[in-house]
């Protein structure tokens, strides 16, 4: 059994380990610290001048991080909150992105800029965001979330096969769950890259669920219940990649698709791949897709008013059942 | 808000109760923050000030009623010298009726009268120049906490040089404890602080001091040409944090901690007045221990319902 922070920690080892290239940078990433979640511990005691604790400067790390990958190089940059990488989008969206194509020609840059994020925490409002919506639609970005299915270091080898600058998304909750392990209920298996969770010989589901890394716990809470209490079979479709939205399999014959997004409402990731889908799906929906979303509002710190704004549980178990009444 | 009580000085020492009061208020707040952490009761994360509550407890005196004070992450001490108003900032704390702003902000996100804090490092000096270029010429300031490691924030030297440039009467405070969160200063600072606001053409005052009463007399007159020129000033505390940065975070090396310990005002001040000390010690830990109690059997704050 292994935690997906123990994981994740391992995987950058093993990075670091077999590319020489790979430089990390990032607030108290250093040992003993390792980071404000422990995810670079060991790390700064292994590989020496190759992993740097920086100033508070999220918005020149970002760049440097570009710089090194610019130069040959490359850069894993953590922010150590998410809502923190608004500091550096100059440096993303407007340099480390454009970059790769607004010099005539193909420019790599092999960036990759690692975001804690969500709440349920009791952080208050600036330190419990979801900011990937932020960043959909930047020419020359991709999009990619932790989750407890896909091997986090085949994640980055395909991050830094892009040879563009990519965000990853890293749910603070995730970190203290297991990796490949669920509910006892469910089986998962991979199809590309999208982890498929379903109930096994159940046949058709009521519902397709889509969702990212960080609600996956909350998402198949929400499916036991409704299997268990409610009789409705659902689905879950988990892309590692965010943006661009990658192929989700299997959605053909499915009566009804709800997408389920932590971010706030309004210009969401869940409408994105809303988006990509109806062309597609189309001739067969029975009804709009359903998109869950948090509420339009600051997540508040104290955690019974945090509780009602973030999609939890029984609001996806909610939503369902009504899109289906 | 100049001192609040006639000060009846101790004849050893040059504290005054108010002041010995406000330090130890805060002093058991933020102990009892920590506990309450290890009982499990609170959630979140929270900062503790420390070691460095004579800063705000110095500064606050020298603040008036119409100053604006912006704070950090690491705030109680700041907001407790300027407001002794504990429930209020426990109720905050705890998402408690009767919180300072309903529950939403929690420790680090308070706005209360003409005193607001942010989470978001750096983010607050640019907004500090702004509301002091209201108020100049009013003979108000807009006074601003932070910490060493904050001046890693591109943030705080484009304000530096507009509220030179504009003549803002902005008091920067710095509490330089020499870390930030993990890292010290020697590993994230290159140059000073003092050079880096020459650059600017801002006044600068190192404090190294932690006597209340001295610091207080050194800095009156520059603050004073603060409001009246106006122009901005950086005031250096050369400081310690004692505790965690946050909470059971401390990677400094155990001689590191002692030493800190070491240089803390609480026992300095308890050996030149033991029986005075002990009075105010005590009294202002029964009001914590008060306050505790009766927050924590408040229902649930309501969004919407800060007091
Ligand atoms: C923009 C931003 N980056 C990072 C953080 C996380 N963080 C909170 S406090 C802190 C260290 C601050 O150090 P310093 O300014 O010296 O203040 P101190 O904690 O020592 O009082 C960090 C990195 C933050 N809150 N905001
Ligand atoms: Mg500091």
């Amino acid at each position: 059994m292994t935690r997906v922070s123990e994981h994740l920690n391992q995987a950058l080892h093993d990075l670091m380990e077999s590319d020489p290239s790979v430089h990390l940078l990032g607030e108290d990433v250093g040992d003993p610290y390792g980071g404000a979640f422990k995810i670079t511990r060991g790390l700064s005691g292994r590989f020496g001048s190759r992993v740097r604790s920086t100033p508070l400067s999220e918005g020149a790390i970002a760049g440097v991080g570009a710089g090194l990958a610019l130069a040959g190089d490359k850069a894993i940059v953590e922010i150590m909150f998410a809502d923190f990488v608004a500091l550096a989008f100059d440096q993303i969206t407007n340099f480390a992105a454009k970059s790769t194509s607004m010099y005539g020609r193909p420019v790599p840059v092999p960036l990759v800029v690692r975001c804690p994020t969500g709440g349920n925490r009791g952080y208050g409002p600036t330190h419990s965001q979801n900011p990937q919506k932020h960043f959909i639609g930047v020419p020359g970005l991709s999009l990619f979330e932790m989750t407890p299915f896909h091997d986090v270091g085949e994640l980055f080898a395909r991050m830094f096969g892009l040879g563009r600058p990519c965000l990853f998304f890293e749910d603070k909750v995730l970190y203290t769950r297991q990796m490949f392990r669920i509910d006892d209920l469910f089986r998962f298996e991979l199809v590309d890259d999208v982890a498929r969770v379903y109930l096994d010989g159940a046949g058709r589901p009521d519902c397709t669920l889509v969702t990212h890394g960080g609600l996956v716990h909350r998402t198949l809470d929400a499916m036991r219940a409704l299997l268990l209490e409610d009789d409705l079979v659902c689905e879950l479709l988990v892309p590692a990649q965010l943006y661009p939205v990658p192929p989700l399999p299997g959605l053909e014959d499915a009566p009804h698709v709800c997408v389920v997004d932590d971010g706030t409402e309004g210009g969401t990731w869940a409408a994105e791949v809303a988006t990509a889908l109806y062309p597609r799906l189309w001739d067969r929906l029975r009804r709009p897709i359903t998109l869950i979303n948090s509420a339009d509002g600051v997540i508040p710190a104290a955690p019974h008013l945090e509780r009602e704004v973030l999609v939890q549980a029984d609001s996806i178990r909610a939503a369902v059942r009504e899109a289906l009444s | 808000m100049i001192a609040t009580a006639a000060p009846s000085r101790s004849p050893r020492h040059a504290l005054n109760d108010g002041d010995l009061r406000s330090l130890l208020l805060i002093r058991h707040f933020e102990r009892a923050l920590l506990r309450l952490f290890e009982q499990g009761v609170l959630s979140g994360t929270t900062h503790t000030c420390l070691g460095q509550e004579y800063i705000p407890v110095a500064v606050s005196a020298l603040l008036r009623d119409d100053d604006f004070v912006f704070s950090n992450h690491r705030g109680h001490g700041h907001f407790l010298a300027r407001h002794p108003d504990p429930h209020g900032l426990l109720a905050e704390i705890m998402g408690r009726e009767g919180a300072l702003c309903g529950g939403v902000g929690g420790s680090q996100h308070i706005y209360h009268r003409r005193f607001l804090s942010t989470g978001v490092q750096g983010e607050s000096l640019p907004v500090a120049t702004g509301v002091g270029l209201k108020l100049a010429g009013t003979g108000a300031l807009a006074c601003a906490y932070i910490g060493d490691g904050t001046w890693g924030e591109g943030a705080v030297y484009e304000a530096l040089n507009m509220a030179s440039l504009w003549r803002v009467p902005l008091l920067v405070v710095v509490e330089h404890n020499g870390i930030a969160q993990s890292t010290p200063t020697s590993a994230q600072m290159a140059g000073t602080i003092a050079a880096r606001a020459a650059a600017f053409g801002v006044r600068h005052h190192h404090v190294t001091s932690t006597d209340v009463g001295e610091i207080r007399q050194a800095l009156a007159p520059l603050v004073d040409a603060v409001r009246a020129e106006p122009s901005p000033l950086v005031v250096e505390f050369a400081t310690h944090r004692l505790g965690p940065h946050s909470k059971g975070d401390d990677t400094r090396p155990p001689e590191e901690i002692r030493r800190v310990r070491e240089s803390d005002w609480y026992d300095r001040h308890a050996e030149l007045d033991p029986e005075w000390f002990a009075r105010i010690d005590r009294e202002q830990r029964e009001l914590v221990e008060r306050v505790v109690a009766e927050v924590s059997a408040r229902p649930h704050s309501r969004s919407g319902g800060a007091a």
